[in-house]
């Protein structure tokens, strides 16, 4: 973190290259000495909002004395600059703009890349931090909404014979809020396109103990007896981090050889449902 | 699923443009733009739609709207919730589709580009929140309209069809990587169709940003001149309807121009600045040539990214330089920001319009702000209407925190 590009960097920046960092490993050498071309996703919703307000509030008082070294960190792509100048990466580098599920949708596209051989390796980034200016708008929709910040990631690389790994199987295809299809609607389509429950399988959902928010994916997913965990119970709302949180806890339950699977279920803010399914290598 | 992908196609398929839809400070609409940008006009004036008394610069290339936007599937209630950015993308969309001639689905994908999608509905949440915070009328419909998804949700409704949607927001590059994303989904075998294309308006807090930066010209946006102080901002949309040549044939619908290459590189060297010789720049130029299969021979016209600032237009110069070799003598290079500005997220996808139009009418459009060229530039610099025979075009977009990208059409014929 003593990087020169982070020295004016505001808090998402902060969790997303710590998230990135963790998740890369070792393999941070391998991009820093050049033989391992590494992608980057960066997905957000509120984005670089700190510096947001804080810019245009002094651009409010008076544009000029609004700060010329708080603008650029306002641009959406601003972690994703800063995490592959940190890496020392010059592959193909997106930040996508979404509601939460839109992490598994950067999921999808960093397995296309590898698939299609444009990058080795890619770092799959979700990230927010908090602010007064996103905690008021939400609390418009929900009061009782706990948000919350911080970051997630996964590194993803094609199977290497003999390493123990988990395997990425599905990503679903995103099921819109739209004109001909409601939220429930769309969680059901979301959930009839991952497999139906099995022995030892882990279900990783988006409850937060909040029924109106909740309810779509509630109904999707009610007859579920498998297990069920619920990270933002613990963790709050941290809208894309969130959707990443539930991505590691269901990797991190698997890699503990607690479940051989585990599907991940994302029902966004006010885009799309989308899920995920995750298995242990061998199964 | 999103995953797994489709099975890799042993041989790509060609993706061409079948509709293509404008609005700039120039006009709204191909014919207008197309008769703009050959003349090399100049549609930059004074800021109208927010308060820049207190700003260095005080000119952009506002849009005049119109009062009605297209008839679409969107009730009275939801048109009058729509910003800005929205209306612009939808008039652009609505060219696009009426061109194209497409019918709605459940299955078309979406990649659009923008750097703020509707900031003045923040500014304007922002500013109620602080002066009466326990007001809150309009204010949930501002949070909803702000987003970006929100956004594209409204263009599919309006339209009828729904499908993935994708929002990269690669700053300056997005409209760019949005295309160059959609030209990918298509050639490994997502779809057969895509829409796609960029979208920015102006707002008072970008247009600030610039300004603070000391980015924006006081004088008059010069691309490549020795002289040079600076951009300008616009606003503007272009989207586009790609389809793969299977399908337009299918189709009988008539062909605009296919994209033959992209390429996509980061520059770590700063966050706003460009490394100094372009090497990102170069190695973007290189790996959509390298796609596209052509060498800089082939290339006859760069519409660069040519934003006016000092240090873009010398890096850009040297990597334009760098990567053409012999060729740079004689390849002609334009930006036609001087007659826009600089749109941001809209940038890339309007420009790369900019090169549909210059392929299908066989001209260069100039930079007419031009008065020295800078001795860096080793290529010529397009400064008056030039007929031209033209079979590929490329086009460059870079952005803040070193996001670039470069697409290359060819002529259809």
């Amino acid at each position: 973190m003593t990087h020169a590009r982070l020295r004016r960097t505001s808090p998402i920046t902060q969790y997303a290259v710590a998230a990135a960092l963790e998740a890369l490993g070792h393999d941070a050498d391998n991009v820093a000495n050049g033989t391992l071309r590494l992608g980057v996703v960066l997905c957000v919703m509120s984005g670089c909002v700190n510096y947001s307000r804080r810019f245009y509030d002094e651009t409010l008082r008076d544009p000029g004395t609004a700060s010329p070294l708080v603008f650029p960190e306002t641009v959406f792509n601003a972690p994703a600059s800063h995490i592959a100048a940190l890496l020392g990466t010059t592959a193909i580098n997106y930040t996508l703009i979404g509601d939460p599920t839109t992490f598994l949708q950067g999921i999808a596209l960093a397995a296309d890349w590898l698939t299609a051989k444009r990058v080795d390796g890619c770092l799959v980034i979700g990230a927010e931090e908090s602010d007064w200016l996103t905690a008021d708008a939400f609390r418009l929709f929900f009061r009782r909404i706990i948000l919350s910040d911080g970051a997630g990631a996964l590194y993803l690389k094609n199977a290497a014979n003999g390493s123990p790994s988990i395997q990425l199987r599905a990503v679903t295809d995103s099921h819109l809020f739209c004109h001909n299809q409601s939220r429930v609607q769309a969680a059901k389509r979301m959930r009839a396109e991952l497999p139906a429950v099995s022995d030892n399988h882990l279900l990783c959902d988006g409850l937060q103990d909040l029924p109106r928010l909740d309810r779509a994916e509630t109904e999707a997913w009610r007859d579920w007896r498998g297990t069920r965990l619920s990270p933002k119970k613990i963790l709050g709302e941290g809208l894309m981090a969130a959707a990443a949180w539930q991505c590691v806890v269901a990797i991190d339950a698997l890699k503990q050889s607690h479940y051989h699977a585990a599907s991940v279920s994302v029902v966004g803010c006010n885009q799309q449902a989308i899920g995920a399914h995750f298995v242990q290598a061998e199964s | 699923m999103l995953f797994p992908a489709p099975q890799l196609l042993s041989s790509p398929p060609r993706v061409v443009v079948t509709g293509a839809g404008i609005v700039t400070a120039l006009g709204i609409g191909w014919d207008t733009n197309a008769e703009g940008f050959r003349q090399g006009r100049v549609a930059l004036g004074p800021v109208t739609i927010f308060d820049v008394s207190r700003q260095r610069v005080k000119i952009a290339g506002e849009i005049a709207l119109p009062e009605k936007l297209p008839v679409s599937h969107l009730s009275q209630r939801r048109l009058g919730r729509l910003d800005r950015a929205t209306r612009l993308l939808l008039l652009a969309a609505q060219e696009a589709w009426d061109q194209s001639g497409w019918s709605p689905s459940h299955n078309l994908p979406v990649v659009l580009g923008t750097t703020s999608g509707g900031m003045s509905l923040g500014e304007a949440y922002y500013r109620q929140a602080l002066q009466t915070p326990h007001v809150h009328r309009r204010q949930a419909a501002r949070v909803i309209e702000y987003q970006a998804q929100r956004q594209t949700l409204d263009l599919a409704d309006a339209f009828g069809f729904s499908g993935s949607i994708t929002i990269i927001a690669n700053a300056c590059a997005s409209g760019a990587n949005a295309i160059g994303h959609a030209w990918e989904l298509l050639r490994r075998g997502h779809a057969g169709r895509v829409l796609t294309g960029g979208y920015d308006a102006l707002s008072q807090m970008v247009f600030a940003g610039f300004d603070s930066l000391q980015a924006l010209s006081p004088t008059q946006c010069r691309p490549f001149d020795s002289r040079r102080d600076g951009l300008a901002i616009g606003e503007g949309a272009a989207v586009l309807t790609l389809e793969t040549l299977a399908h337009a044939e299918r189709r009988k619908v008539a062909i605009l121009g296919e994209i033959v290459g992209y390429g996509a590189v980061t520059d770590g060297h700063h966050l706003t600045q460009p490394h100094p010789q372009g090497d990102a720049a170069f190695a973007s130029m290189t790996a959509a040539a390298r796609v596209a299969n052509v060498s800089p021979e082939q290339i006859d016209y760069v519409n660069a990214h040519g934003t006016g600032t000092p240090l873009n237009d010398s890096a850009e110069a040297a990597a334009i330089s760098r990567w053409a070799g012999e060729r740079a003598a004689t390849l002609p290079v334009s930006s036609t920001k001087s007659s826009i500005g600089h749109l941001l997220g809209a940038a890339g996808a309007v420009e790369t319009v900019v090169c549909l139009m210059a392929l299908r009418q066989q001209w260069l459009p100039p930079t007419s702000t031009l008065q020295t060229p800078d001795p860096a530039c080793t290529f010529p610099i397009v400064q008056k209407p030039t007929a031209a025979k033209l079979e590929y075009a490329l086009t460059n977009s870079f952005g803040f925190g070193g996001a670039n990208a470069t697409l290359i059409l060819r002529r259809w014929s």
